[in-house]
């Protein structure tokens, strides 16, 4: 499992970075949600995966007895979700918006700011 | 109640971006609101660094969870004096943004997304756990965002395309960190992982998580290879956002790494020798950028750039008076830039135009108010008795002592070039003959508008050029300040102790 993951990380993060350095920017918008979920399944990877053992005390103990799952990696990928599902939605609007204005989807083309004076 | 004292800036600035959503189409009462909120945030931030300097390390525990389970929240000295800048930056733009700011654009909610932005910028301050300060990353990089693309001109939407990719992608690699180093050592709040990062058995990975760390905070803070998408977007949006950008969003990634590499990883010779190879190359090519653009706000842009170097040269320096120039330094960029930008949008409404061919004569038509802003721009140069002067005495000093000669020879190099620069500003802007500018109808010059209007214009600049006049002359004060900061953040145990009590 730990090694399936692994590549699967590592395939996202490649895909990611490839398609960031692509010149469009709908490539952009998508590398970077690629790019985003890779880092999620990063951080699930390294919180170590424990299979079937949800971490709740059984109710004849006080303390856990057993190896549990580490629940705090999930939370922290919750909240990146959250995060970069904001930030996405909000990114595709921009880019919408920037084509409508700007009339391309290259990136090469996007060179005003560097110009104007 | 009283460690909520610390929180309190946070909450004020909460508490009115929500309430200023109830009187989204009301803009009169946004504004008054808005300054009242920033005024009471600004009297919070001034109570909480007298709090904190008088009563030392002030923790408040989220939800009190114990610890390293909850969530911290740490006000020490350095953390303290940034929220109190917050402050002071954050009231001088609200009052500026809300006469310079056109109306289509505080239609959209422009005030509540600010306070958004003041509320991230302290939280991540404040914050003494990793994985909030990405969430307050978060929470100032989307209320950036909104700021930087409302309106929705043509240049503003390229701008806002470039500093989201680059700020996405720095949260990522942040991120990414934040998983190894989670990974490593199973916690995320800093004063446990200042203590547990030096047990880890793999260093080779803790130091790659430094670097990843180092990257992630580099793309934000701006520094050498990594700084494109400042200058090709602080620019585009108005005066006020580009000011509150300039003093405080570089700056967070600045005080990110002076926490990370003074409280988590230490004693990394390679960090080092990298920080302050960046700051070198920082230096030089802010600098050099600086000195052939054409638009002030552009010169203004490359010369945060530039000035980041020196703090992070301070940094990588790692002896105390190079940190104690450094924290100066943070304090005294912090008023200045911020002052700068809101110059910038004065001079655009004086003239109706940013660009160097096109301005001049300022000093010809205004006297008074060009000698009034002569105070940022000759402050951000550094000549004594002004506040530039002071944190790179520090600076030169400890580069000499160290025997670091390059970034000593950066430093003078980078100041002689901020001299060039802003000289060329003030020869084409100021002294050289006007040329007819020709306006367009629509325009309202500075003289036609009403007197408090005006006063709404020159207001936030006089009080952040009394701010750094005081930095300036009062010296010895936040010498003293930044000198007890820089033994604050070299004593990890103290900071420990304070959150474990």
């Amino acid at each position: 499992m730990e090694i399936l993951l692994a590549i699967t990380t590592g395939i996202l993060y490649a895909a990611g970075i490839y398609m960031i350095l692509r010149r469009s920017m709908v490539k952009l918008i998508l590398g970077l949600i690629l790019l985003g979920n890779g880092v999620n399944l990063l951080i699930f990877l390294l919180g170590r995966i424990t299979k079937g053992k949800p971490p709740i005390i059984p109710e004849e103990t006080k303390v856990f007895e057993d190896l549990f799952a580490d629940p705090v990696p999930q939370a922290l990928i919750l909240t990146a979700i959250v995060i970069s599902f904001g930030l996405q939605s909000f990114a595709i609007i921009l880019v919408k918006r920037a084509y409508k204005v700007l009339k391309t989807d290259d990136l090469d083309q996007l060179n005003t700011t560097d110009e104007d004076s | 109640m009283n460690e909520l004292i610390i929180i309190l800036p946070l909450l004020l600035h909460l508490v009115f971006s929500i309430g200023l959503m109830f009187f989204w189409t009301n803009i009169k009462a946004q504004k008054v609101l808005s300054i009242t909120g920033s005024f009471l945030a600004m009297c919070a931030s001034i109570w909480v660094f007298i709090y904190v300097w008088d009563n030392g390390i002030q923790t408040f525990q989220a939800g009190n969870w114990e610890a390293p389970f909850g969530i911290t929240f740490v006000g020490d000295t350095l953390a303290s004096i940034l929220v109190l800048l917050t402050g002071i930056a954050g009231f001088a733009v609200s009052i500026f943004a809300a006469v310079s700011v056109i109306k289509a654009r505080l239609r959209f909610g422009f005030f509540s997304v600010f306070h958004f932005l003041l509320m991230g910028l302290n939280g991540a301050f404040l914050t003494g756990d990793m994985f909030n300060l990405y969430v307050w990353f978060e929470i100032i990089i989307i209320s950036s965002f909104v700021l930087i693309s409302l309106g929705g001109e043509k240049n503003q939407l390229e701008g806002a395309v470039k500093y989201f990719t680059l700020n996405f992608l720095a949260s990522m690699i942040f991120l990414t960190g934040l998983g190894v180093l989670y990974g490593l050592t199973g916690t995320l709040n800093m004063a446990d992982l200042s203590q547990k990062i030096p047990l880890v058995n793999n260093q080779a990975l803790v130091d790659v998580t430094a670097f990843l760390f180092l990257v992630g905070f580099g793309i934000k803070s701006a520094v050498f290879p990594l700084y494109f998408w400042l200058p090709a977007s602080y620019h585009t949006p108005p005066s006020a956002v580009s000011a509150i950008f300039s003093g405080l969003l570089t700056k967070v990634g600045v005080y990110a790494l002076i926490r990370v590499f003074t409280l988590i990883f230490v004693n990394d010779s390679f960090i080092e020798l990298m920080l302050q190879s960046l700051a070198i190359l920082t230096i030089f090519s802010g600098g050099i950028g600086a000195i052939i653009q054409k638009n002030i706000r552009k010169v203004f842009s490359y010369l945060i750039i530039c000035h980041i170097g020196f703090m992070i040269g301070g940094l990588g320096l790692f002896t105390e008076v190079a940190m104690a120039g450094a924290i100066f330094y943070l304090i005294h960029d912090i008023v200045v830039k911020t002052n700068l930008f809101l110059v910038s949008g004065l001079i655009y409404r004086l003239k109706s135009t940013t660009s160097l061919d096109r301005l001049g004569g300022i000093y010809k038509s205004y006297p008074k108010l060009s000698l009034l802003m002569a105070i940022p721009l000759f402050s951000l140069v550094g000549i004594p008795p002004l506040s530039g002067f002071w944190p790179k005495l520090s600076l030169l000093l400890a580069g000499f002592n160290e025997g670091n000669y390059w970034y000593f020879g950066a430093v003078i190099f980078g100041s002689l070039l901020t001299l060039i620069a802003i000289a060329h500003v003030w020869a084409k802007a100021f002294w050289e003959d006007g040329k007819d500018t020709k306006n367009s109808k629509k325009f309202i010059e500075f003289n036609q508008l009403r007197r408090y209007q005006k006063m709404q214009y020159v207001v936030p600049i006089i009080f952040l050029a009394i701010v750094s006049l005081y930095i300036g002359f009062g010296a010895e004060h936040i010498q003293q300040v930044s000198l007890r900061i820089a033994s604050e953040v070299f004593d990890k145990q103290a900071y420990f102790d304070a959150v474990f009590n």
